[in-house]
């Protein structure tokens, strides 16, 4: 049975990665999860220098799902670099940095720090929309996105994936203006745009007012969104957006994703990753399909 | 399994020493050394009510119990498929020798509603315990300050402490848990409504009694946390408080349940997680909207 994918030239030995922001950069989870088993790890957001992020409440649950508005707290990228790499270079899996800015010129700095960095790629983060600066702001403005991607892309030294927001009249306008930007891969679908509000305060639960919606619920349209954006551009695609199972995977990866992210699910069951990775080999061994690369796309 | 990226394999363990590094063994037999820790189906022994919306479960899980710090919390997640996070709930005492671990709750929601209606025999799934717990220090003169369901995690804390021990309890109105304090400690209540106890704050009852000395113990609503600061600040004494956030993992990797902490930067402060920083933290250190 062959479980091994390539997304812009980097071999990983299964679809299965870790959604930025939920999973930190392994520390936490290696206690639950044994992350040689993952094809990836994809850390949380991280910024040319520290960022504190919003106020509390940060996190609200919603019927199948959660909001949360973190802001992208992060301790920047050198302490990442002297902290997190070598933890996770312990490992035998695929290092992917996303990487957050409020302006163009922050997002190449990280960039820049990153190149003699001992990871496997980056993911550009323009679609977080928790902060008020960049991240969304470009990621909804398909000459931004462009723009934003074709800059990080002349200094990054390894691949580059754009993560794109869901939050749009039309994702394939933005996912061909990132491919045209010189992206290597595209990862969908970032948070949808959420409220929640308590009704005995008459006030939003969130500091922020809004935050991003996730978990088995927005499953639905990020599925729909990855076969929009298979249909529309030729870059390989990391597909998320409530992968709970190896089932749901199987789902993304029919619908024409390459890799897949578990995120949210991560919170719910801590072991979340390893039973999708089991799950797509169940699938696999039941269906009779040896090779996962077969599935990408694959469907009437 | 592995790709060829010419990397060995190494793995991390976890044990109560850290990580322990085991370098280039073959999968097989990195598999049955590695243990790692997993949610875990306890069964449920009492699941009753103390106590208007105020719940008592007691669930027998050894290990919990075994490794329980006074001051730490356990998640608890629903069946419910639609409720996807965990419930964070303090550990309100734990019995060692039994295996058995008891949480205190109150109904607030959907989640702890389904918790309520558990029943003797039925399973409930747990992690734990997590956080910090509280740093237990020998003194002459223990303070332990409860509000409400702030209380029960400061059971477990009475059980523990060694010397002289004062609890002061204060509810909105009745009370719970007062008699298992009295079986460890001289126990002050206090209520708003003045139904059991002194009318008032704890912290009045606290003035009243006379607190001069020791270290405080205390867990409770924010309000109430503030008030114990600034009169540990008067008093000069060292005050560890228990915080409450809304938590996404529960194990400090989402970065969800901050809290303000005093820093020396631009800003004057930084955030930490409540749940793998805390949730106990001195309370000199913390900041209150």
């Amino acid at each position: 049975m062959m479980t091994s994918v390539n997304i812009a030239g980097v071999d990983f030995k299964n679809p299965v990665m870790t959604a930025s922001g939920t999973f930190g950069s392994g520390r936490e989870y290696s206690k639950f999860v044994d992350l040689n088993r993952l094809g990836g790890v994809v850390v949380k957001g991280v910024a040319s220098k520290e960022w504190l992020g919003n106020p509390a409440p940060r996190i609200a649950e919603t019927y199948g799902g959660m909001l949360n508005a973190v802001g992208l707290q992060n301790p920047g990228v050198d302490v990442f670099i002297e902290e997190d790499i070598p933890f996770l270079r312990q490992y035998d899996t695929n290092i992917i940095v996303n990487i957050a800015g409020k302006t163009v010129e922050e997002y190449v700095e990280v960039a820049k720090r990153l190149r003699d960095a001992d990871i496997d790629m980056i993911e550009l983060n323009i679609s977080c929309p928790n902060v008020k600066e960049g991240g969304v702001a470009f990621g909804t403005d398909p000459k931004m996105a462009e723009y934003v991607t074709s800059e990080v892309k002349k200094y990054a030294k390894q691949p580059l994936i754009v993560k794109l927001s869901p939050n749009v009249t039309d994702i394939t306008e933005i996912a061909r203006a990132v491919e045209a930007g010189g992206a290597d891969a595209v990862s969908l679908i970032n948070t949808l745009l959420g409220m929640k509000i308590d009704i005995y305060k008459r006030k939003p639960i969130l500091a922020n007012r809004v935050g991003g919606f996730s978990g088995p619920a927005i499953k639905p349209v990020a599925v729909r969104m990855v076969n929009q954006v298979y249909n529309s551009i030729k870059l390989p695609i990391i597909g998320l957006g409530g992968i709970c199972t190896g089932e749901d995977a199987i789902e993304f990866i029919l619908a024409g994703a390459t890799g897949v992210a578990v995120g949210t699910a991560n919170f719910s069951n801590p072991r979340a990753t390893i039973d999708v990775v089991e799950g797509i080999e169940r699938y696999m061994d039941v269906m009779g399909v040896g090779d996962v690369n077969e599935l990408i796309g694959n469907i009437d | 399994m592995g790709n060829d990226s010419g990397r060995g394999t190494i793995v991390y363990r976890n044990d109560l020493l850290g990580y322990h590094m085991s370098i280039g063994l073959e999968r097989e037999d990195i598999m049955c050394q590695e243990s790692y820790n997993d949610k875990v189906l306890a069964e449920i022994v009492v699941n009753e009510k103390i106590a208007d919306r105020v719940y008592r479960m007691v669930f027998r899980e050894k290990q919990i119990a075994e490794e329980a710090r006074a001051g730490q919390f356990i998640n608890v997640y629903c069946k419910a498929e639609s409720r996807i996070l965990p419930r964070p709930i303090s550990i309100c005492e734990v019995d060692r020798e039994n295996g058995l671990v008891t949480i205190v709750y109150m109904i607030v929601g959907m989640g702890t509603k389904e918790f309520s209606e558990l029943k003797t025999g039925d399973k409930v799934e747990v992690l734990g315990p997590l956080g910090n717990g509280f740093t237990l220090r020998d003194c002459e003169d223990n303070v332990i300050v409860g509000g409400g369901v702030g209380a029960p995690p400061l059971l477990e804390v009475v059980k523990r402490l060694p010397g002289k021990k004062r609890v002061f309890l204060g509810f909105r109105s009745g009370a719970f848990l007062v008699d298992e304090f009295r079986k460890y400690a001289e126990v002050y209540v206090a209520t708003d409504d003045g139904s059991v106890g002194d009318k008032g704050t704890v912290v009045d009852l606290m003035r009243k009694v006379g607190v001069k000395s020791g270290n405080i113990y205390s867990c409770g609503p924010k309000p109430m946390l503030a008030a114990v600061q600034d009169m540990a600040e008067e008093l000069g004494i060292n005050a560890q408080i228990s915080l409450e956030e809304r938590m996404g993992c529960g194990i400090g990797a989402c970065v969800g349940c901050i809290c303000k902490i005093k820093a020396d930067n631009e800003v004057g402060y930084t955030y930490k997680k409540v749940c793998k920083d805390g949730p106990i933290f001195d309370a000199k250190e913390v900041m209150f909207e």
